[in-house]
């Protein structure tokens, strides 16, 4: 009987945070960014390493490194805020018009859960993003990668303590990354 | 309004009496190909910076123009720059980023090279070349110069190309604010790890004549400015060293070469900065007073954004970085950039300034964005067989610059504007254009070293 309890509280754990996952990217589509803010720690870490073509073994040498190299995105909330007051200009001209954005969100993976998964107040989790960008007329980016998450509990709901984000790519295929991952 | 015809370059599409430049030379795919042979195969063109290469084996793949190239250093800690392509069958011999390594061996059929480039390994060298191959011929193909100027290394493929530092002429000292230390000692700046590279769908020189000084963007950034992300907190930079200051252009004839800069008033440090971050603040004021003592008045020139012709762009103060703009086709470019702090500061300074580096510059940088918006729409919006019919607009302050401007008892070579009051000038662009146009006029190296007749002159 306990090991199916504990197969029920890992699996409620999952739905919980998948649908926090869902939430969190509905809203960025929705363009209320002032509630995905809410959704965040104000210790966030927000992290895009740039990827480098490196050989077999070098694993290290693959990224950059969070808060001592050059990275696409290494920041904490207060720029993130600032990105978003950025766009709510209305003068922001690499998003305006708007670009229409569609984030897919996939292979959600709850890796753990501390102190357990009956009562979790740290979740790390792992998924991977589809994110189609579409904007003026024709202009479309497609970005894919894997992003891995840690989650602290607030109340009944989430918060997005860290973000690390893994494109797929080497060169930058977009010209520029106006929106959140 | 005549009908451009579609062929590639010819005299006159640069008007710079009318001040006008036709829009073919940016969107005509016959231009773009002249520009690969009359430009980037004959002008110096930045590769890379030493600090990515410290040890013997190390290399890092570039890029000159549209192709790669290997910078490595060899056994004997010698510094090269190399086709990244085998002398067999083209295949790249390296397809890492950066690494290190005693050969480059072709996955192709399996010739490998040293790292100073000589062909080191041939498979069935004996049977099947019976030992004849003449070895010494079949290295890879190294460039005609390359140079190391205080770490940053440059290279050319031309054999008649003057050397590097000529090739700089009286542009020398903006870039080594860039090289230098921040406290005036040399050659002090290392390259941070991470090199940004991304597509943006216009032509090179939108990047380039951006760079070159174009202080009449403001409304682009307008954005960034009410969302403060400065040093300080507050718009997009520090201000106080520039409101202080007269705000310049400088441009060096016959090279092409062009940047803003701000000269102080004598006796004057620049007002504080980062005044959020105390460590960083007192590294700075220390290294103000520092480069005043060693470099005396000279320490009173301020860095901006310039542009080293034909595709490398400075920024000497904050966010201090170069960037090179690789061209891919005549509509699209591929910028990489690096950026530098003083090898000797304060771990909390580096992270302070990486910290602003990443949020004002590149893809994800908050500035960058809506220059990369404009420039991919202006090229777009250019290619119309109507659209083509009309030149742009250089005429902003033609005629006002002058040859022997002095602020206060320091003199700044070069033709120069003083925008303090008038805000603006495209005197750059105009320098880069007519630079340009002699590239794409002269037949070799001897027409186009413009400058010899007359400092000879003017030495005798």
């Amino acid at each position: 009987m306990a090991e199916r309890e504990a197969r029920i509280d890992r699996l409620l754990l999952s739905q919980e945070i998948a649908d926090f996952l869902y939430r969190e990217a509905e809203l960025l589509d929705e363009r209320r960014y002032r509630e995905w803010l809410d959704l965040l720690a104000d210790d966030v870490r927000y992290w895009m390493p740039i990827r480098r073509n490196v050989k077999l073994g070098d694993d290290e040498g693959e990224f950059t490194r969070a808060q001592s190299d050059i990275n696409w995105f290494d920041e904490g909330k207060d720029t993130l805020s600032r990105r978003v007051k950025q766009i709510e200009t209305g003068i922001h001209w690499a998003e305006e018009p708007r670009s229409r954005l569609s984030h897919l969100v996939t292979n959600v993976q709850v890796q753990g859960a501390e102190p357990s998964f009956a009562a979790p107040q740290e979740v790390s989790v792992t998924s991977r993003f589809l994110i189609y960008r579409n904007r003026v007329e024709t202009e479309t980016d497609i970005l894919v990668g894997r992003r891995e998450d840690q989650l602290r509990r607030n109340g009944a709901g989430w918060l997005l303590a860290r973000r690390k984000i893994i494109l797929d790519q080497n060169v930058l295929l977009s010209k520029n990354l106006t929106f959140f991952i | 309004m005549a009908m451009n015809d579609k062929r590639g370059y010819r005299s006159g599409l640069v008007d710079l009496r009318a001040g006008e430049v036709s829009r073919e030379i940016f969107v005509n795919e016959h231009i773009y190909a002249e520009e690969q042979e009359r430009i980037f195969a004959r002008a110096w063109l930045h590769v890379g910076h030493e600090s990515q290469i410290p040890r013997p084996g190390d290399y890092f793949v570039s890029s000159m123009g549209e192709e790669s190239v290997i910078l490595c250093r060899d056994r004997t800690d010698k510094i090269h720059v190399f086709l990244n392509s085998c002398r067999h069958r083209g295949m790249k011999v390296c397809r890492y980023d950066q690494g290190s390594t005693p050969v480059f061996t072709c996955p192709y059929h399996g010739w490998s090279y040293g790292t100073d480039g000589r062909l080191v390994g041939v498979p069935y060298f004996r049977e099947a070349y019976h030992s004849r191959l003449d070895k010494e011929k079949w290295g890879l193909v190294e460039v005609a110069q390359m140079h190391n100027y205080k770490g940053s290394i440059w290279a050319t493929w031309d054999a008649a190309a003057p050397g590097f530092t000529e090739y700089l002429g009286d542009f020398t000292r903006y870039l080594d604010l860039q090289l230098d230390g921040w406290d005036g000692r040399e050659g002090q700046a290392e390259v941070l790890g991470g090199i940004q590279k991304w597509l943006v769908p216009c032509n090179w020189k939108f990047p380039a004549e951006n760079f070159s000084g174009d202080t009449y963007h403001n409304i682009s950034h307008r954005s960034v400015d009410l969302a403060g992300i400065g040093p300080s907190g507050a718009g997009r930079r520090d201000m106080g060293e520039r409101d202080v200051s007269r705000k310049l252009h400088v441009c060096i004839p016959d090279r092409g070469h062009q940047t803003i800069h701000y000269v102080l008033p004598a006796g004057q440090l620049p007002p504080p900065a980062y005044q959020n971050a105390p460590i960083v603040a007192e590294y700075f004021r220390h290294c103000e007073e520092e480069k005043r003592r060693r470099r005396g008045e000279e320490a009173r020139l301020v860095g901006a954004p310039g542009e080293i012709f034909p595709n490398t762009a400075l920024l000497s103060r904050q966010p201090r970085t170069m960037a090179v703009w690789h061209p891919r086709s005549a509509h699209q470019t591929e910028c990489w950039r690096w950026f530098f702090v003083d090898r000797e500061a304060p771990t909390e300074v580096k992270h302070f300034l990486r910290d602003y580096y990443i949020r004002y510059s590149g893809p994800a940088g908050m500035t960058e964005q809506d220059d990369m918006e404009n420039w991919n729409y202006a090229h777009a919006a250019s290619r119309g067989t109507i659209a083509r019919r009309y030149p742009y607009n250089y005429d902003q302050g033609s005629g006002t610059a002058v040859t022997d401007y002095e602020y206060q008892g320091l003199r700044v070579p070069g033709e120069v504007i003083d925008l303090t009051e008038t805000q603006s000038s495209e005197q750059p662009m105009r320098n880069f254009y007519r630079r340009w146009a002699e590239f794409m006029e002269a037949d070799d190296w001897s027409r186009l070293a413009t400058w010899r007749g007359s400092e000879r002159k003017a030495a005798e």
